[in-house]
């Protein structure tokens, strides 16, 4: 007989128990390890997607910020730009006011040294021309020149023509005296021949007093009433005066509108 | 020369015998269930694992797959039993290759019997998946005249079950044998590994025979469905 029954149920409850041990000590744990393995698997699978999820929406974010970032750069460049040139004009009107207030102070400083200058040729020309006239007449001839200069009064009061003589008789009869005042003190012989002269022309003997002006610089003239005859190197001085201050003028005139051009130049 | 391991016995004591077949099959399950506890002693959840566990897994998964695919949707309901009808079978089958070994398998006995367990787990089965009924229903499907046919039908491919097993690890025993009497050299060698060969297919094929039989019973069976014949 080739099957013992008795082997049967041992065998039979021999597998039995050994699918047990088996269940217990190899499939349950096995089996346990390999789905912790795929959860595990699953989650980090899970948690990468959504890294990666996160990963885009930040990539997205990103994007839209760079956009706003450089709109708004965009917007601030402009509104930089508006400041600059507002700046900018700003800055030219204060740099051009700033001219202007130095171009006038220079000018005016110009023309105080016009004035300076012209005061001291005016005071330096006279007391030359004075001299030199004075050296000249003195070396040209043997009178002096306070004699040449009464000479030239006496010339004059001989030459007024008609009318201006009798403006002059008709001023001297509403005074009564005739006044002459010369830059010098006028010797005796000189005060009588001058007495005489005006005697002479004005045909009657006339009241005369002498006065003595240094501001006449070199000159003599006669006042009777409000009339005047005179010569004076003052008023030749006075003449040249108004050339210099003249020539001045021209010159300051000049230097301004030299300067003024280039500092419209720097200012653009 | 014997046939089978149970008439080889060690000890016996009034009807309890205890013969080489059972010796063996102790032999064989003390090494699975120690090499289970080796190598799960130490089990890694993580990724990283040892080479032994990764072979356990391997053996584990494709049992699994295997399962599932006869028609087993649930495949670790059965996993206990029909992976542990594998590895016994294979396990007693390879250690021939140790000599003075004899597979449990050459015995009668042992293929019967586990040709009974295959036998009494089908309708545990079928009966746990549709119910007591509904498991009863399908013997006499589509007609009453079906169910002797049906009964006949059990039984035979619980005997073919037994005997086809049986047979082949018998004659390989056997002829093993036989050859060293005869040619003591080379020709053992090659029917030895011939054996391995044989035994390694004969335990896919009842494992796969058990799966087919109890995934036969837990549908509704069609009257031209039959087990595949091998």
């Amino acid at each position: 007989m080739l099957i013992d029954w008795f082997t049967v149920c041992a065998q039979a409850l021999n597998f039995l128990i050994l699918v047990w041990l088996l269940t217990k000590f190899l499939y349950r744990p096995i089996l346990a390890a390999i789905d912790a393995r795929e959860r595990r698997i699953a989650a980090d699978l899970a948690d990468a997607a959504a890294r990666k999820a996160e990963a885009v929406s930040e990539r997205d974010d990103f994007a839209r910020r760079s956009a706003e970032l450089a709109g708004s750069r965009t917007a601030l460049l402009d509104q930089a730009r508006t400041e600059a040139d507002a700046l900018r004009r700003q800055l030219s009107d204060e740099a051009r006011s700033a001219a202007e207030v130095q171009d006038a102070q220079r000018r005016q400083a110009l023309l105080n040294d016009g004035a300076r200058l012209r005061e001291t040729i005016t005071g330096r020309t006279g007391q030359e021309v004075i001299a030199i006239v004075r050296r000249t007449l003195g070396d040209l001839a043997s009178s002096t020149l306070e004699e040449r200069l009464v000479e030239v009064l006496l010339v004059r009061l001989r030459a007024l023509d008609g009318p201006a003589r009798q403006d002059l008789v008709h001023a001297l009869g509403s005074s009564g005296k005739l006044l002459v005042r010369s830059a010098f003190a006028l010797t005796p012989a000189q005060q009588a021949a001058l007495r005489q002269a005006l005697a002479d022309i004005l045909s009657a003997p006339v009241e005369t007093a002498f006065e003595t002006r240094a501001e006449l610089i070199c000159g003599i003239e006669l006042i009777a009433g409000g009339r005047k005859v005179s010569w004076s190197v003052a008023d030749h001085l006075a003449s040249m005066e108004q050339m210099v201050a003249g020539l001045v003028e021209a010159r300051a005139d000049a230097g301004q509108q030299s300067q003024a051009h280039p500092s419209q130049s720097a200012v653009h | 020369m014997h046939l089978s391991p149970d008439e080889v016995v060690l000890w016996s004591s009034g009807p309890l015998t205890l013969n080489l077949t059972i010796v063996l099959t102790w032999a064989v399950m003390l090494v699975l269930v120690l090499s289970a506890l080796l190598i799960t002693r130490r089990l890694s959840h993580g990724t990283s694992r040892s080479r032994w566990q990764c072979l356990l897994e391997i053996i584990v998964i494709a049992i699994e797959q295997q399962i599932a695919g006869v028609g087993l949707p649930a495949a670790r309901t059965y996993l206990s039993f029909l992976a542990t009808l594998f590895l016994f079978l294979a396990m007693s089958n390879l250690c021939t290759i140790i000599p003075g070994y004899e597979p449990p398998t050459a015995s009668l006995s042992t293929t019967v019997a586990l040709a009974l367990c295959v036998f009494v787990s089908v309708p545990l089965f079928g009966i746990r998946d549709q119910g007591l009924r509904g498991y009863l229903r399908s013997y006499i499907e589509p007609t009453v005249l079906m169910l002797p046919f049906t009964i006949i039908s059990e039984l035979s491919r619980t005997l073919a079950l037994a005997i086809r097993l049986f047979g082949n690890m018998m004659s390989g025993a056997m002829i093993i044998a036989i050859l060293l009497t005869i040619t003591p050299f080379i020709f053992p060698i090659v029917m030895t590994l011939l054996g391995l060969l044989t035994g390694m297919v004969q335990a896919y094929i009842f494992s796969i025979l058990a799966a087919v039989y109890i995934a036969a019973a837990l549908r509704s069976r069609p009257s031209t469905q039959s087990a595949p014949a091998v």
